[in-house]
C-alpha cells in the first residue's frame, strides 16, 4: 500500500531527478564534441576550466544570499503586522494582495522594472531634485530590487504563518518580566519565527541561486548568474561538457549552503517547531 | 496600619461600551495573600491585569508600594504574573526561562550570579536539575514550578496568580495548594491570586475580596465573608446556604446547610431553637464525611440540610420520605439584602 502510493513520487523522481543528474555527471567528465555537443571521455579539464566562470559564480554567491536578507528583512514587518496588527476578518484579504503579482507574467514585471530603472525612470526622476548620473538599471542594484519584488510574495507567507502561530501571551510573559519591546522582539518573537524565516529563505535563495531571467532583463547581461552563464554554454557556445560541469558545482554549492543554514537555524530556534517546517 | 503595596484608586475600565471594572477601590496589604473571587466576566482578571499594566484603566488611579503607576507599561512593572497557561517560553531550556526576568536587567547581572539565583528558584519549588530540560518535556504541574520560579526569582512587590491552578487535576490542584500557601510563608512575598473556585480562595488566603460584574461586594477573611456575608450574592457563592423569605421586603434569611439541627421528631430536638419544624427527606447525598439531605417542610418550603457522619451515630440515617424534625439557633439565621 505504501509502496503503491509513493510510487508516483518515486517515478517522478526517477526519470525527472536521479536520471538527468547523473546524465549531468557523465557529461561534466566529457569533452566537447567538434561541432559541439558531448563527446565521450573522461577528464576533469572541465572542472579545473571553472575559474574561467567565476564571475558568474561570485555574481550569485554574493546577490542570491543579499538578495535573500533584504527580502527577509522587508517581509517580517509585512507579516508581521498581518499576524498581529490587522484584524482577522482582513488577513486573508491582505494576504492575496500580496500575492497579486504573480497573477500577471513575470516577463511582463520585469519589462515594467526595465522602464522604471531605465535612463527615463527613476533615474530621469532624482534628477528633477538635482541628484543626477544615477544609474540603476544593469547594476547589481537593479538585480537586487528585482528580487525583492518579485520574491517578497513567497517569503510573507511563511512567516505570517509562524508568527501567526505564535501565542500572544508568550509577549506579555515576556514584557512583565521585564524585556523591553525590542528586547522582546529579538529574545521571543524572532526566535519563535525562525523557522518561518527558515523556510521563506529557503524558497527564495534557491529560486534566486538558479534564477536567469531576472539577471537576464534587469541585470542586462552586466550582471549574470551562473544561470546566464549555462543558458550560455547549452546553447550558444554548446560547450556542454563544461555547462555540465558549472551546473554540477552549482548543486554541490546549493546543498552545502542549504545544509550549513538549515544546521544554524535548527540550533537557534526551537528545535521541536522547526522540525515541522 | 499595614502598607498597600498595590492600591486602586476609583479605577474603572471599559471595553467599548461594556464596564469589566467599575470605579473599584482595591487594595493589596504587604505581605498577604489576597485572593479576588468571582464568576467569569466579574472583572477579576481585568482588574489583574491593570496591575501588571497589560491594561490600562479608563479612569482612576494604579499605585504600586505608594507610587502612581497609572500608564506605566508592564516591562517597568515591580510586579510578576503566573499565567493561567504558564505562558513558558517553548524555544528557553528550564533555566533560561527561570533567569529570564534578571538577564533583562540593566546593568546585567554576573552570570555566576544569575545561575546561582536559577538554582535557588528552581529548589524553591522542588526542581533542583531540571535546568536544562526542555519545558515541553515537563508535567502540567512541574511547568506550573517553573512559572512560579520564573516569577518569584524577580523578588515582585507582589506576585499575581491568574487562575493558576485552573489547568491542574483535582487532586494536584490540592497539593499545589498547599505549596503556594507554604511557599508564600517561606519567600514574605505578596501573593494576589485570581480565581472563580471559592474553595481555593477560601482555603489559601488571608483575605478574600469577593467580585460582581466589575464591581467589589465584600473584602473580608474567609471566616468574615463565610460568617458574616454583606448579601444574598457572597453568602451564595461563598460556601452554600438556604434562603427564606424574611417579613422585611428586599431582604431574606440565609441559613446555612450545616447550622441546621435535624432530629427524629420535634422532642429530640436541642433546646433553644428559635426555628423549628417537620420536614420530609426528599433525597440524600452521600458526601463521606457528611451527608446531604434535601428536605421539604410546608411552612419553609424546600432546602438542604448538611448533618456530620459522627451524628449519625446515635441517630443513624435518614432515608428517603422519613418525616423528620429541622431547626435552628437564633445566631444561624442572618438577615440579608436579597442581591
Amino acid at each position: 500500500m505504501t509502496a503503491a502510493l509513493l510510487a508516483p513520487a518515486g517515478v517522478f523522481f526517477l526519470f525527472l531527478l536521479i536520471i538527468p543528474l547523473a546524465v549531468v555527471l557523465v557529461f561534466s567528465f566529457g569533452e566537447r564534441a567538434p561541432a559541439g555537443g558531448y563527446a565521450a571521455a573522461f577528464t576533469f579539464d572541465n572542472y579545473l576550466n571553472l575559474p574561467a566562470r567565476s564571475k558568474a559564480f561570485i555574481n550569485t554567491l554574493t546577490l542570491a544570499p543579499l538578495g535573500t536578507l533584504l527580502t527577509a528583512i522587508i517581509a517580517f514587518p509585512v507579516a508581521y503586522f498581518l499576524a498581529v496588527k490587522v484584524s482577522p476578518r482582513w488577513r486573508v484579504t491582505m494576504l492575496v494582495l500580496i500575492m497579486a503579482p504573480f497573477w500577471t507574467s513575470q516577463l511582463l514585471r520585469y519589462y515594467a522594472w526595465i522602464m522604471l530603472l531605465g535612463a527615463k525612470g527613476i533615474p530621469s526622476w532624482l534628477a528633477l531634485i538635482g541628484i543626477t548620473d544615477v544609474r540603476l538599471i544593469n547594476t547589481p542594484w537593479a538585480v537586487l530590487i528585482g528580487a525583492v519584488y518579485g520574491f517578497l510574495p513567497l517569503m510573507v507567507p511563511p512567516i505570517y504563518v509562524s508568527l501567526e502561530k505564535l501565542d500572544k501571551r508568550l509577549l506579555e510573559a515576556s514584557a512583565d518580566l521585564g524585556a523591553t519591546p525590542v528586547s522582546t522582539f529579538f529574545q521571543i518573537t524572532l526566535p519563535l519565527a525562525l523557522p518561518g524565516v527558515a523556510t521563506g529563505s529557503m524558497l527564495v535563495f534557491i529560486l534566486l541561486m538558479g534564477d536567469y531571467i531576472l539577471p537576464q532583463y534587469l541585470g542586462g547581461g552586466k550582471v549574470f548568474f551562473i544561470g546566464n552563464a549555462l543558458v550560455d554554454l547549452f546553447l550558444q557556445s554548446r560547450n556542454w561538457p563544461f555547462g555540465a560541469a558549472v551546473s554540477v558545482a552549482l548543486v554541490l554549492i546549493m546543498l552545502v549552503t542549504i545544509y550549513a543554514y538549515m544546521r544554524f537555524v535548527l540550533s537557534r530556534g526551537d528545535r521541536r517547531r522547526a522540525a515541522l517546517v | 496600619m499595614k502598607q498597600n503595596v498595590i492600591e486602586f484608586r476609583n479605577v474603572s475600565k471599559l471595553f467599548g461600551n461594556v464596564a469589566a471594572v467599575i470605579d473599584n477601590n482595591l487594595a493589596v496589604e504587604a505581605g498577604e495573600f489576597l485572593s479576588i473571587l468571582g464568576p467569569s466576566g466579574c472583572g477579576k482578571t481585568t482588574s489583574l491585569r491593570m496591575m501588571a499594566g497589560f491594561e490600562q484603566p479608563t479612569s482612576g488611579e494604579v499605585y504600586i508600594r505608594g507610587e502612581n503607576v497609572t500608564g506605566v507599561p508592564a516591562f517597568r512593572r515591580p510586579v510578576n504574573m503566573v499565567f493561567q497557561h504558564y505562558a513558558l517560553f517553548p524555544h528557553l531550556s528550564v533555566q533560561d526561562n527561570v533567569s529570564y526576568g534578571l538577564r533583562q536587567r540593566r546593568p546585567r547581572p554576573a552570570t555566576a550570579d544569575v545561575a546561582k539565583a536559577v538554582d535557588e528558584a528552581l529548589s524553591m519549588v522542588r526542581l533542583d536539575g531540571y535546568g536544562s530540560r526542555r519545558t515541553y518535556e515537563l508535567s502540567g504541574g512541574q511547568q506550573q514550578r517553573v512559572a512560579l520560579a520564573r516569577a518569584l526569582i524577580n523578588r515582585p512587590a507582589v506576585l499575581l496568580l491568574d487562575e493558576p491552578l485552573a489547568a491542574l487535576d483535582r487532586k494536584l490542584r490540592r497539593d499545589m495548594q498547599v505549596e503556594l500557601q507554604n511557599l508564600q510563608r517561606n519567600v514574605g512575598i505578596t501573593f494576589l491570586l485570581v480565581t472563580h473556585d471559592q474553595e481555593e480562595a477560601l482555603s489559601m488566603s488571608d483575605r478574600v475580596c469577593v467580585m460582581r460584574e466589575g464591581r467589589l461586594v465584600q473584602v473580608g477573611t474567609p471566616r468574615e465573608l463565610y460568617d458574616k456575608p454583606v448579601n444574598r450574592y457572597v453568602a451564595e457563592f461563598v460556601g452554600k446556604s438556604n434562603f427564606f423569605k424574611a417579613g422585611e421586603a428586599g431582604k431574606v434569611t440565609s441559613v446555612r446547610p450545616e447550622l441546621i439541627d435535624v432530629a427524629k421528631s420535634k422532642k429530640a430536638l436541642p433546646d433553644g431553637l428559635v426555628t423549628s419544624t417537620e420536614a420530609k427527606v426528599l433525597n440524600r447525598i452521600f458526601l463521606g464525611e457528611q451527608t446531604e439531605y434535601r428536605v421539604a417542610s410546608e411552612s419553609l418550603g424546600e432546602f438542604a440540610v448538611v448533618t456530620p457522619r459522627k451524628a449519625e451515630r446515635e441517630a443513624g440515617a435518614f432515608d428517603i420520605g422519613d418525616r423528620i424534625a429541622v431547626g435552628w439557633r437564633a445566631e444561624a439565621a442572618r438577615l440579608l439584602p436579597d442581591e
